[in-house]
């Protein structure tokens, strides 16, 4: 599975338990649309840490969090797992 | 000088009862005629009026000298087992030791200032001992981080709670406990057994537990002690089946319903109990009804003289049972102007029912919303397949930190099951909890590790 299916199926499986209703994913789809809220995205930022073994919004500190889903998954495609 | 309003435990030792015993797993001495005997080796006659420092590597020596010398010391310090040597230097200093009690060369502390006396087996006659004195017993805090500090009691205080229960209808009672006696917990154990005219079985350090077990079948242990993570693992051993005891203790963590269910169906002819007690406020009290919590009407004053209120949430206690107090030079106060010990244990109230949510020092904070791991761990613990758990925090580059849990399950849960299962917890943690306490990853661990006061480790705590 790419990174980008790994962070949607992780994105849908939160939606789920957080009873979010998420719109269709697109690369420019703003974070703040996605229904998700801080505590959303901390889980997300958490799972993937396990599942893709980066988190690299810890990594590089001075990192500005993205703002659309496409540059989320960017973020990780851009770090050497 | 002879004080013979002070009681000391030989005074309830005599040849009166018959077929008494302490055992480990190498030795089995009798209590009946113990006091003919002596454990000490060495210039022994010279610890009348001494601060002395019991550093032995098992329990049953420490357990025969503070038999001997209780009413004869000024003070007992008891080293518990797992003691870091860097601290023991500081020990000495607060606690006034000027002498030490040990069956193993203690270089680092025989430098000449100290009486070094020997300790083993009860195989000398008997020193003839009489009670001088109230001995001052020390015992350290089991706090993870830093030096423990040193909490002064005396036998008056440690046996309240058991000389307010009775302490003649424990005797036939064989007593163990997975606690060793060195601290809080296991000592009010030993004491049972000593006052209340029982024996007892000791724990061995990593002891497997079917072996344990079978020790505390073939002692004939009646009454038995331990925390709830103690519980918890002796409910996934097969061996438990074999064990029939009558009375269950649990103390030193919170009991939840789940572990206190598990034993009611583990040990269906025996009584259930949880007590709550800590080094510095003593016992508070026991509860045996069979359920969490307490009730409300505890708080207050109870007819055993304990006195209960719950101020900014946490429990404190003023009692005859708390220590007396933290000993050493620059010690902190241990109670209020108004004697009441701050236990840091916080409660909430729910239907004429108090309930332990956690501890002050261990709440996660995410994104200054505060969690309480227990609270997580104890709806987590109502699953079926569940055998233990631990909610803790992780770092969050979002939230500052997050609640992760790691979970044991029962032995034979097929791993095809893990997903249905993770998802089961998950929605029972939504359905009873609010969404930032709700667990962001569950990990299925093999094992849950134990301090050496019995608790589950809380490394982030």
């Amino acid at each position: 599975m790419s990174v980008k299916l790994k962070i949607f199926s992780a994105m849908q499986q939160i939606a789920e338990e957080q009873k979010v209703t998420l719109p269709p994913l697109r690369d420019d789809l703003a974070l703040q649309d996605t229904g998700f809220d801080s505590l959303a995205f901390a889980i997300l930022v958490a799972r993937l840490e396990d599942d893709l073994g980066i988190d690299p919004f810890t990594i590089a500190e001075d990192a500005a969090f993205p703002s659309t889903v496409g540059e989320f998954i960017r973020a990780y495609e851009n770090v050497p797992a | 000088m002879s004080q013979p309003d002070v009681l000391a435990l030989r005074e309830y030792l005599g040849p009166e009862l018959k077929g008494r015993t302490i055992s480990d797993a190498r030795h089995v001495i009798s209590l009946t005629d113990i006091l003919g005997y002596s454990c000490l080796i060495g210039r022994y006659r010279e610890l009348s009026g001494r601060s002395v420092l019991l550093a032995t590597s098992g329990q049953l020596q420490s357990a025969l000298a503070m038999i001997e010398l209780d009413g004869v010391a000024r003070r007992m310090l008891l080293c518990p087992p797992d003691l870091n040597p860097d601290h023991i230097e500081g020990l000495l200093a607060g606690a006034e030791i000027d002498a030490i009690v040990t069956d193993r060369p203690l270089h680092r502390c025989d430098d000449g200032a100290h009486l070094v006396v020997g300790a083993g087996l009860p195989e000398r006659p008997g020193a003839g001992w009489k009670t001088e004195r109230a001995t001052e017993w020390l015992m350290l805090t089991s706090g993870t981080s830093g030096p423990p500090k040193i909490v002064g009691h005396t036998l008056d205080g440690l046996a309240g709670a058991i000389i307010a229960d009775g302490a003649a209808r424990y005797q036939n009672a064989t007593w163990a406990t997975f606690y060793d006696i060195r601290r809080y917990g296991g000592l009010q154990i030993f004491l049972r057994a000593v006052i209340g005219g029982g024996s007892m079985v000791l724990s061995e350090p990593k002891e497997a537990t079917v072996d344990h077990v079978a020790r505390l079948r073939a002692g004939g242990v009646t009454h038995i002690s331990g925390t709830p993570s103690h519980w918890r693992k002796l409910l996934m051993s097969s061996a438990v089946a074999d064990f029939s005891p009558r009375y269950v203790r649990l103390s030193g963590e919170i009991a939840d319903q789940a572990v206190l269910d598990g034993l009611a169906r583990a040990f269906p002819h025996a009584s259930i109990g949880h007590a709550y007690a800590s080094t510095e406020a003593g016992v508070g009290f026991a509860v045996n009804d069979g359920r969490e919590g307490f009730p409300a009407d505890l708080i207050g004053q109870n007819r055993d003289g304990v006195e209960m209120k719950v101020v900014d949430g946490s429990l404190r206690i003023r009692s005859h049972r708390t220590a007396r107090s933290y000993v050493g030079s620059g010690a902190p106060q241990l109670t209020d102007a108004e004697g009441f010990v701050d236990t840091g244990d916080l409660v909430e109230l729910r239907d004429e029912r108090y309930y332990f949510v956690g501890r002050r020092t261990g709440i996660i904070n995410i994104g200054g919303l505060k969690v309480h791991p227990e609270e997580v761990e104890t709806v987590i613990n109502r699953h079926e397949s569940v055998r233990m758990s631990r909610a803790r925090s992780r770092r969050s580059p979002i939230t500052g930190a997050i609640v992760v849990a790691d979970i044991v399950l029962a032995d034979g849960t097929d791993a095809g099951r893990h997903e249905t299962i993770r998802t089961e917890i998950l929605s029972r943690c939504n359905d009873a909890l609010a969404a930032y306490k709700v667990p962001a990853v569950i990990r299925f661990v093999e094992r849950l590790d134990l301090t050496a006061a019995g608790k589950l480790t809380r490394a982030d705590a």
